[in-house]
């Protein structure tokens, strides 16, 4: 009996490189042109050649079979590839995956990305098939199934749309410090504009759901021992899992608990940290009930007292708990599926505060002494959660 | 054993048949006595075979609900909501005969046979 002992990968890969492109609008470019680019970028990022690649990784709503027309694309002949499609989280799956096959020795050198054209090409993109027992009612996917969960919730806690629109005015916040959010220039959000915005599906109005962009975005990864003598600080994996009970909204056996429990349970458990102990918390904020429930659900705070952790601003710059600091898929970016930027905001502030240079931000937009980080992933409806935790060395 | 899938419909389609015959059937395991939906070939989770149709009550109480916003000239606003049969197991529907948003978690409600595009579908209303 093989001991089952998933605790061994803490510490033994790192993310090398990081990039992202044609974030916002990239009319004239291809998804896959896009995804391409990143992954460039990346392999720039960590001074590693493209010719020592040997593991693919990437999921888009543009292609079928993505791992191996990235490869074809990059000119590369991959020894290990995955395509998982677990929607928005894939990434971070594809992360736990890559881990696994560093550490077996399979690859040497990881690429995982993501490319997306969906704006600049007519709006959000899927290739989700119709789901049966559900299709018939014409649900405004995915939209329809977070309002449900977002209704059971103002239910069950006394919620409101009051405390739903603070993750957005947050959300903000954090994008007027980040020059590279879609946002940044449109100023900042009144919990008011948020309740006045256009109703798309009852009790969500457009500026409780995520933006529609471009965008596309890459990572490299590698085992410990080679991240040694790359160009930047390399961030080391800590801890990832990941957990899904359904497909459908209808089938989610509980509308207010997503099985982030578990998978946050899990990876915390493998990284040897708690929550408490996360210098910056990056979330799948696909609409904005999904930052209340991931709160509670990750273990931030009880259940149904998220409403009162995310008030006055808390998880704003001002705040105490460093959440979606990129400004998140609600004032920064979202081409889709948004986990690797959710990744990417959790190594950039990491990396920031180890001295590289990842960028610009205006004041109290990077976290001081950052050393550790939370990046959850969600996918489908509520449905695939995958949650990492990333550290500097001097965390391992 | 028996070639269960010659000359006869797989649940999907069952399902779908017995609505357009007019009756709202759900799915038990005999062993379990206990009910499940949507249709499958076998109970979710302990994968019992042991599975029998019956007519639901039709009976049900709102779980959560949503009004979905649509422009007059696509159709206007809809309700759909998640129902909890007093059989137990959940589904996705619309609630109508009341405004899409004033629907409520809690309202009890009840199944009726209508058709949306052109198909047999469950549709609630408020009792």
């Amino acid at each position: 009996m093989i001991k089952n002992d998933i605790n061994k990968l803490r510490g033994k890969t790192a993310v090398v490189g990081l990039a992202e492109s044609g974030c916002g609008i990239a009319a004239g470019w291809s998804a896959m042109e896009i995804m391409a680019n990143s992954v460039h970028d990346a392999l720039d990022d960590a001074g590693i050649k493209l010719s020592e690649v040997d593991g693919v990784f990437a999921a888009t709503a543009f292609h079928s079979m993505a791992a191996m027309s990235l490869s074809e694309y990059l000119g590369i002949k991959p020894k290990f590839a995955d395509g998982s499609q677990i929607g928005g989280s894939s990434f971070l799956s594809h992360i736990l995956t890559a881990a696994m096959a560093l550490d077996a020795g399979l690859i040497n050198v990881a690429v995982i990305a993501y490319g997306s054209n969906q704006k600049s090409i007519g709006g959000f993109k899927t290739i989700s098939e119709a789901m049966p027992y559900e299709a018939q009612y014409d649900p405004r996917m995915p939209v329809t199934a977070y309002a449900l969960a977002a209704k059971r919730y103002m239910y069950e806690f006394g919620a409101t749309r009051e405390d739903l629109a603070n993750i957005a005015v947050s959300a903000r916040d954090w994008a007027l410090l980040n020059p590279r959010a879609y946002t940044h220039n449109d100023g900042p959000l009144s919990v008011n504009d948020v309740l006045s915005a256009r109703p798309i599906v009852d009790p969500l109005g457009k500026l409780d759901c995520c933006l529609v962009t471009d965008g596309g975005a890459a990572i490299v990864m590698t085992r410990a021992d080679r991240a040694k003598d790359t160009k930047n600080t390399p961030i080391f994996m800590l801890g990832a899992a990941m957990e899904h009970h359904h497909r459908m909204v209808s089938e989610m056996p509980d509308l207010v608990r997503t099985s982030a429990i578990d998978s946050g349970r899990r990876a915390f458990e493998m990284s040897g940290y708690l929550p408490s102990d996360m210098d910056t918390v990056q979330l799948y904020d696909a609409f904005t009930i999904n930052t209340l429930l991931f709160l509670e659900d990750l273990g931030f705070c009880k259940k149904g007292e998220a409403r009162d952790l995310v008030k006055n601003n808390n998880i704003g710059p001002s705040g105490k708990l460093r959440v979606n600091t990129n400004g998140g898929g609600l004032s920064c970016v979202h081409p889709g599926m948004y986990g690797l930027f959710v990744t990417l905001e959790a190594l950039r502030q990491l990396r920031n505060s180890s001295g590289d240079n990842v960028g610009t931000r205006l004041d109290g937009g990077w976290i001081d002494n950052a050393k550790l980080s939370v990046a959850h992933g969600n996918g489908g409806v509520l449905s695939s959660q995958v949650t990492n935790i990333w550290g500097t060395a001097e965390t391992i | 054993m028996p070639e269960i899938l010659k000359g006869s419909l797989g649940p999907e389609q069952q399902f779908k048949k017995y609505l357009s015959e007019g009756k709202f059937m759900i799915q038990k395991s005999k062993s379990l006595n206990q009910f499940f939906f949507h249709p499958r070939v076998a109970f979710p989770g302990s994968g019992e075979r042991d599975l029998e149709w019956l007519e639901a009550s039709g009976n049900g109480v709102v779980h959560s609900t949503t009004c979905n916003r649509r422009l007059p000239e696509k159709g206007g606003d809809f309700n759909l909501s998640l129902i909890t049969l007093d059989e137990g197991p959940r589904m996705m529907a619309r609630v109508e005969g009341i405004d899409p948003d004033k629907v409520e978690i809690g309202q009890k409600v009840k199944a009726r046979i209508s058709s949306l595009k052109g198909e047999p579908a469950i549709i609630f209303d408020v009792l």
